[in-house]
């Protein structure tokens, strides 16, 4: 089991994390979640094609890096972090079941950048739903896919991702029982990396702020009471990032132990991740709760992610069922 | 020999050698109801030595084997299947052996480190005192220079073992003059010494766990000074870093297959057809799950040159939180069982089995619970350890540190 990052996957993180700070800081997230697309295709573009993120775990037959879900999580943490608004979740998640079901033509435009694409999760709802080239519907054991179609913006919690009710079905793009029972699994690991660094962006803001916010002429961050707040914290962050690292591991190397290592991460990181960002704004205090503070848009994130796939219970009866409870 | 054959060996060797206890509590003293389990414990560890499985990454020129940790993550994974009695020298093997290691004289390793080792002398730890928990370097017990060494008068508490100790390490005040942290100084004492007196303390749970030890006029030869003289306090931080580490690696503990509150346990207990009781054995799963996987990381980062520091505070924080949480839902998973039960431990517990919910294993498990929250420092020391030392907040104002100790206000009698 490997729960370190290798040097390559530092290395990975730190190149995003960069190209994040440079072209999408928070203050452009405000401009872009405000703006009629929602986001800065620019930005998706030069993800896509400078650092070739859309294609990380496409097979290279495809056009792909090949790389695996241990490097996605790198990438989808960082992403997470920065609040990145657009389809790059929606089109991650579409990758991953072409993937899993072995389709090759739309996952090539995807890799590619000029595709971008999102999965129906529940009813008839995608995140990016009305901007998406390619809407997926999964139909028992058969993958449909649907350009066009009908297309209703629904409004969100989350101001920094759209989701739209889009008309399901569409032309059989894949069949494979076992490759949609996988990428199941996949994406509850990959929105736990992204829930993963929303928890780790809300706390760092908490911190520094807790080192220069002033009261009773002390920094708050001297008080224990908000010491102990941030120390409880900081041991969810630790115990977060643990279970992210070997579920993907588990994605990319221990395929018996997935199912159990995905419930866990979206179980475990639902939770926290709400948790943290709930607790980070209200330490803020008042500043927390106005529109132009940055903690609403964390807690926002948080709640969207908790219940994407699903309500949490679903998660935890997933696992006691795997448990055989 | 490649670690595979290592491996090989110790598990073969633990086959024929660990006694069968099926409580597993032998070596922990415990008195009348336990006799004759030091002994066994010490025939034991000298057998566990003399195979070259006592100190395997200590150095070979104390006593140790000079191997690698890849040799002992070896024999500890095979260990973890057997209940090894081995807590009686736990506190030895945790704290204060490693602490000679690192500050020891050379004719202090010499003396000490084997028969530590080997399991011919017990070690316990003289740090706390009734005045002195959270706050240690806040102790009283004097040590006065005299001819040749140093007398010692005070008072220690919480110390485990030490009803069974030969030696101790002791922390105490070698100057009121200076401030808190600087005058203190580390010594070996003879628990044996006239003067040294050993009270067991009952604890919560009605055994004697701990011990109170009175210091009275105790002689203390100079060449037992552990570091320098007035350096005690650096001495002391050295062997809590070895504490916390022994507590989250578990040195001297058992393995879990005795543990009523464990998962196994309770899927086999409780009626897992009941929705909530369901959801509260899943929480419990999250939550060893994700406390084991981050021991597993700190580890693996540990492996790789990166040093865990404060966040192996973090680690025995989420695990007193974790031993707290696990012994109240499993007492109130069972339900009336598991506060009265009958003397021979049956029709007790829903299975009625005195290996499993029965016996008052349950009860014990919960009046025992408070232990991890509170020994090694206190879920509040731990936050503020991993607020200051790993988020870089500021420390709490103090008033204490550059004053001379005979000035501060204590929570005991007045300062000497």
């Amino acid at each position: 089991m490997r729960l370190v990052p290798t040097a390559e996957q530092r290395e990975l993180r730190d190149a995003v994390r960069s190209f994040l700070a440079a072209a999408s800081p928070l203050p452009a997230v405000r401009r872009a979640m405000e703006s009629e697309a929602g986001h800065d295709p620019e930005v998706y573009r030069r993800l896509a094609g400078e650092l070739g993120l859309t294609g990380l775990i496409v097979p290279e037959e495809h056009g792909g890096t090949g790389a695996g879900h241990a490097e996605l999580a790198v990438v989808l943490e960082e992403t997470g972090a920065a609040l990145l608004p657009g389809p790059f979740l929606a089109t991650t998640l579409a990758a991953i079941l072409l993937t899993e079901t072995g389709e090759k033509e739309i996952l090539a435009g995807v890799a590619a950048g000029t595709t971008t694409a999102t999965v129906v999760l529940d009813g008839n709802r995608a995140l990016n739903g009305a901007e998406a080239d390619v809407v997926l519907t999964i139909d028992g054991d058969r993958v449909l896919a649907r350009t066009g179609g009908e297309r209703r913006p629904l409004r969100t919690l989350d101001p920094t991702r759209r989701q739209a009710l889009v008309e399901p079905g569409g032309e059989v793009a894949a069949v494979s029982a076992d490759g949609i029972a996988r990428a199941r699994d996949l994406f509850a690991v990959a929105v736990a990396a992204e829930q993963l660094g929303v928890l780790r962006a809300a706390l760092e803001a908490i911190v520094a702020y807790s080192r220069i916010r002033v009261a009773f002429n002390r920094v708050i961050g001297s008080y224990q009471a908000v010491k102990h707040r941030l120390a409880d914290m900081h041991c969810t962050l630790e115990q977060a990032e643990s279970i992210v690292r070997y579920a993907a591991w588990a994605a990319d190397e221990a395929p018996a132990e997935l199912p159990g290592a995905a419930a866990l991460a979206q179980a475990y990181l639902g939770r926290a991740c709400f948790e943290v960002a709930s607790g980070s704004l209200l330490l803020h205090g008042g500043i927390g709760f106005t529109w132009e503070h940055d903690a609403h848009l964390y807690y926002k994130r948080a709640k969207a992610d908790e219940v994407l796939l699903g309500p949490p219970r679903v998660h935890r009866a997933r696992l006691a069922d795997l448990l055989e409870l | 020999m490649d670690l595979e054959e290592y491996r090989r060996r110790a598990r073969t060797w633990l086959e024929a050698n660990v006694p069968d206890v099926p409580d597993g509590r032998a070596g922990q003293g415990g008195g009348a109801a336990d006799p004759g389990g030091v002994a066994a414990a010490k025939e034991f560890m000298a057998k566990l030595y003399d195979a070259g499985y006592s100190g395997i990454t200590w150095p070979a020129e104390w006593g140790g084997q000079g191997l690698t940790q890849a040799e002992e993550r070896a024999f500890a994974a095979e260990a973890a299947a057997f209940t090894l009695p081995t807590y009686v020298f736990s506190i030895g093997l945790g704290m204060c052996g490693p602490t000679l290691v690192d500050l020891g004289t050379d004719a202090q390793r010499r003396r000490h480190i084997r028969p530590l080792l080997r399991g011919e002398e017990i070690w316990c730890q003289l740090f706390s005192e009734p005045a002195a928990g959270s706050d240690v370097a806040a102790l009283q017990t004097r040590a006065t220079a005299t001819d040749g060494g140093w007398v010692v008068d005070g008072q220690k508490v919480w110390t485990s073992v030490a009803q069974h100790a030969d030696r101790g390490l002791l922390l105490a005040r070698t100057d009121v003059d200076v401030p808190k942290h600087r005058g203190l100084t580390m010594f070996i004492v003879d628990m044996h010494a006239p003067g040294v007196t050993v009270r067991p303390l009952r604890d919560m749970t009605g055994r004697a766990h701990f011990n109170e030890i009175f210091f009275d006029g105790v002689h203390i030869p100079a060449e037992n000074v552990v570091g320098r003289v007035g350096d005690g306090w650096n001495c002391a931080v050295t062997t809590l870093l070895h504490e916390r580490l022994s507590i989250s690696s578990g040195v001297g503990m058992g393995g879990q297959k005795d543990n009523p509150v464990a998962f196994e346990a309770l899927r086999r207990s409780a009626d897992t057809a009941d929705p909530v009781v369901r959801d509260r054995l899943v929480e419990l799963h999250i939550r060893s799950r994700a406390l084991a996987l981050f021991n597993q990381r700190l580890a693996q980062e540990t492996k790789a040159g990166i040093f865990p520091g404060a966040r192996g505070s973090a680690a025995k924080l989420l695990l007193a939180e974790l031993t707290m949480f696990q012994a109240d839902l499993a007492t109130s998973l069972a339900g009336p069982e598991a506060v009265a039960w009958s003397e021979d431990g049956t029709g007790d517990g829903p299975e009625g089995d005195a290996g499993t919910a029965g016996g008052g294993g349950l009860a014990h498990a919960l009046a025992l619970a408070p232990a991890m929250a509170l020994g090694g420092g206190t879920n509040e020391i731990m936050r503020n350890i991993v607020s200051e030392r790993v988020l870089n907040l500021p420390p709490e104002p103090r008033t204490d540190k550059n004053v001379p100790f005979k000035e501060l206000r204590t929570s005991g009698e007045a300062p000497r």
